[in-house]
């Protein structure tokens, strides 16, 4: 009686809190990805930008391939480089994410860079975004949409 | 009767303490803002711009309003390029410019802000004042034809190159930096990419004829 009323009460802690953590935090078998949040877009002709996080608490390395997100016709990973002072954009091709590694997709780095809009990324509202890993699979995400000038997750 | 004075000594030693590592903060933005790090980081650029007197372009700025070199003069300057179908460097930029000018205060209407765009194909006078709304509402958006944006790059020693997307589509690559110029159109100093705040905007105050 006693064990299963506690029992309870951690499940109806977890379904409370559960929502709430989704949106910072999914997890896909070994992979974390933490903070995940995109850019409002200025009109829909202009490509957009999302970030966030991949950790892998796992003993082998996995790799992303490739992402999509429902509001853009395309979506790639984008690299930044400086070179003095040049920056330069570029598919970054697969990234791989090391075993007990991390990977940041944050700005003047890499980022998911979505193109061919279909609607305007509007701030206050949130976007899905699917991550497809070599070894672990798919996932979906929902990172919410900060304004146009936002440099961070906040 | 003790204990006191041996509160006083160590009150003393902590005043001491502070008062050197202030010198110290102080000594050492000195030397990478005017002193021989600021010399030596001068010196890593590839060339240094032309002071704006000597410079000669005509573009529209986003409401439409024929502008060039002679508008920065009068008042200290800062310039940057970029292009508003850049998802990550121009809007990071923008925001940090913003962030610097909310810093400024009242100091910033001293300050001309001015965004070139290296993507006159795409950012027409109306591209840009929708892109510039979105930001700190000093900021100025000036584009022109590739053969005004080509003098105004040369100018501002500033490189720009038009690099194609896989299927479809185009990105520009460009110098990232904000370059500073003094009320009489010489240049003071670049702000790099992504710099702290903590540099960036005492760099501004140089520029604006602060010491």
């Amino acid at each position: 009686m006693k064990y299963s009323s506690i029992f309870s009460m951690v499940v109806t802690i977890f379904i409370l809190t559960g929502p709430s953590l989704a949106q910072e935090q999914a997890r896909l078998g070994d992979l974390v990805i933490e903070r995940p949040w995109a850019r409002a877009s200025i009109g829909t002709s202009r490509p957009a930008a999302a970030y966030l996080t991949i950790r892998n608490e796992g003993e082998e390395s996995d790799t992303l391939l490739a992402v999509r997100t429902p509001l853009s016709g395309k979506a790639e990973v984008h690299a930044m480089t400086n070179d003095s002072g040049v920056m330069r954009m570029g598919p970054a091709g697969p990234v791989e994410i090391p075993a007990g590694g991390e990977v940041s997709l944050a700005p003047g780095g890499l980022h998911i860079m979505m193109m061919k809009l279909q609607a305007p990324l509007v701030k206050g509202k949130s976007i899905e975004v699917t991550l497809k890993f070599e070894r672990a699979g798919e996932i979906t995400i929902t990172a919410p949409i900060y304004g146009p000038g936002a440099t961070r997750p906040e | 009767m003790t204990p006191l004075p041996r509160m006083f000594r160590r009150a003393g030693l902590f005043a001491l303490a502070a008062v050197l590592s202030l010198t110290a903060a102080i000594g050492l933005g000195w030397w990478q803002v005017d002193g021989p790090g600021a010399e030596r980081a001068a010196g890593k650029a590839a060339a240094i711009p032309s002071p704006i007197g000597d410079m000669s372009f005509s573009m529209v700025d986003h409401e439409g309003a024929p502008v060039g070199p002679e508008d920065l003069l009068g008042r200290s300057s800062m310039v940057f390029f970029g292009f508003t179908f850049c998802p990550d460097v121009c809007p990071t930029t923008l925001a940090d410019i913003s962030g610097w000018l909310d810093d400024l205060g009242s100091d910033a209407e001293r300050l001309n802000v001015v965004f070139i765009s290296v993507d006159p194909e795409r950012d027409t006078p109306e591209a840009m004042a929708e892109y510039v709304a979105a930001f700190h509402p000093q900021i100025r958006g000036w584009t022109g034809s590739p053969e005004d944006l080509a003098q105004a790059a040369d100018a501002f020693r500033v490189t720009y190159k038009k690099v194609s997307l896989d299927d479809d589509g185009y990105t520009m690559d460009h110098t990232a930096s904000v370059i500073l110029f003094d009320a009489t159109g010489k240049f003071r100093s670049t702000i790099d990419y992504h710099e702290p705040r903590e540099i960036a905007v005492p760099k501004i105050r140089l520029a604006l004829g602060e010491r």
